[in-house]
């Protein structure tokens, strides 16, 4: 598959010579003026037999808000989903290829592709045009090889299988929070109570990310699709 | 480097200098931000209104930030911009009351001891647009609401301050995201005759949309008016509602059968 959105030849060039120390922070520095941002919080936790994913739903450009209730958990396949944070555009167009890929191999191999095919897949097209990308991904789903599975793709590119994972402007918010309240066996009642509460205390405080949380518990036999407004949040704005 | 409190601070140019810009540097651009105000007239007076978030950066830090301050029984200021400047104003302002309080001609004549809400803003304006000449602006916007005299006796006020001294007075005012999507609101909405009640739900309806789509409000806010009766009453914070209930916001966009929205 020989995508790439730039030339082959890598070039020698030493990022961090045009890294300017102005305050700006790594979500939104290299941004256009004008661009539309996912500057947000998202988070997925598996659980037995499944995964959950959230997402809040506020899209900005500089502190306009443009959309106030976007989605922001694109489907890939059947029983795989992504979560988006970083340029709109940039995921979006990334979700699009992935589920392009996504789709041919399902085809052509008859059978489900795994949670982390569609990872790898992600993370080949995040790491070979990290250039010209502002992408962080958490890609989770639920396959008959791993059950419920998490995967975490961060800019630049890397790829990691995670316990949990969270992501966006406003995950920096809520690190100690679920650390303190995350646990390796949860159910699948307390994983999407927690997705809820995290993303409720994140949207509080991250100007970037606010609106209304949207969840999507995956499992074997369905998706369910969960909707919770902004004036009925856990913890309030 | 060495802190100063005294006079003349690390540029040590301006010995004349008054309390105002001594030995604390210049403000470049600000730290933690209030984001708008907005302000009406109505039948009894004026009235405004804030919300109660200092932000830092994208961080909405200071959630019960007071951006609406008593200024005397006849002036009421709102401050969007850097807080820490916002209170240097109101500490000046409020050592001025005092001031005029204690030097008042008469200790029976308290009549005429205050500033009107016009004498505040044209103070405002002299010391905004001084700091903005020293090249170290006091980073606000400023609403100034209240009752001044005229020759036909006390009549509702109410203008604007900015960083740099611009200064305008109307009916309705807005600063920073209110100018562009709380100002078309009050324009359409506008009456002379506009009673409390009808004020009070237009500016929350102001306030409303400006928690929608400002990344920098809150949904919590005080109203504040002034009145000849009572003078300047400023709310206790309260939450205002908000509406999340449309079909096409409930909808999702992201299924692999979606329609490419977003």
């Amino acid at each position: 598959m020989a995508f790439s959105l730039t030339q082959s030849a890598r070039q020698t060039h030493d990022p961090m010579d045009s890294y300017v120390y102005d305050g700006k922070s790594a979500e939104t520095r290299n941004l256009k003026p004008g661009e539309l941002s996912t500057g947000t919080t998202i988070m997925a936790i598996p659980f037995d037999g499944g995964v959950v994913l959230g997402a809040d739903s506020r899209v900005s450009t500089g502190t306009y808000v443009a959309n106030r209730t976007s989605d922001k958990i694109s489907q890939l396949h059947d029983r795989i989903w992504a979560c988006r944070s970083g340029s709109a555009a940039d995921t979006q167009a990334l979700t699009d290829y992935v589920r392009h890929y996504l789709g041919q191999l399902a085809i052509e191999t008859g059978r489900l592709p795994t949670v982390k095919t569609a990872a790898y897949l992600m993370r080949k097209l995040c790491y070979e045009n990290k250039d010209n990308l502002m992408a962080g991904v958490i890609v989770g789903g639920w396959d008959p090889v791993e059950g419920g599975s998490v995967y975490n793709i961060p800019l630049g590119g890397t790829c990691i299988k995670m316990p949990f994972a969270i992501g966006g402007s406003g995950s920096t918010y809520i690190y100690g929070l679920v650390d303190s309240e995350f646990t390796a066996d949860m159910g699948k009642n307390e994983a999407v109570t927690l997705v809820k509460k995290a993303i409720s205390h994140a949207m509080a405080r991250d100007g970037s990310s606010g609106g209304i949380i949207r969840t999507v518990i995956v499992s074997e036999g369905s998706n369910e699709r969960e909707y919770i407004p902004g004036n009925n949040l856990p913890y309030g704005p | 480097m060495s802190l100063s409190f005294s006079s003349g601070g690390s540029a040590g140019t301006n010995s004349r200098s008054s309390l105002m810009a001594s030995g604390t540097g210049r403000t470049t651009r600000p730290i933690v931000t209030g984001t708008s105000v907005i302000g009406i007239k109505y039948v009894d007076g004026v009235m405004l209104a804030a919300d109660t978030l200092c932000s830092y950066g994208t961080m909405a830090k200071y959630k019960d930030a007071r951006r609406l301050f008593s200024v005397n029984s006849k002036t009421l200021i709102g401050g969007g911009g850097e807080y820490s400047d916002f209170q240097t104003i109101t500490d000046l302002l409020k050592r001025n009351a005092l001031e005029h309080q204690c030097t008042a001609d008469s200790l029976y004549d308290e009549d005429n001891s205050e500033d009107c809400a016009r004498e505040v803003w044209n103070y405002l304006r002299a010391v905004m647009y001084n700091r903005r000449n020293k090249m170290n602006p006091l980073w606000n916007d400023l609403v100034v609401a209240g009752f001044t005299q005229t020759s036909s006796g006390d009549e509702p006020f109410l203008g604007l301050v900015d960083k740099i001294g611009t200064t305008y007075e109307d009916k309705y005012i807005a600063t920073g995201f209110g100018s562009y999507l709380a100002l078309p609101i009050m324009r359409e909405k506008y009456r002379p005759d506009l009673d409390e009640g009808e004020a009070r739900a237009l500016l929350e309806d102001c306030m409303r949309v400006l928690f929608y789509r400002d990344c920098r409000a809150l949904n919590r806010i005080q109203i504040a008016k002034v009145t000849k009766e009572d003078g300047v009453l400023i709310s206790e914070p309260f939450e205002i509602e908000t509406s999340w209930e449309s079909a096409s916001f409930v909808s999702p966009k992201g299924q692999l059968d979606g329609d490419g929205g977003w």
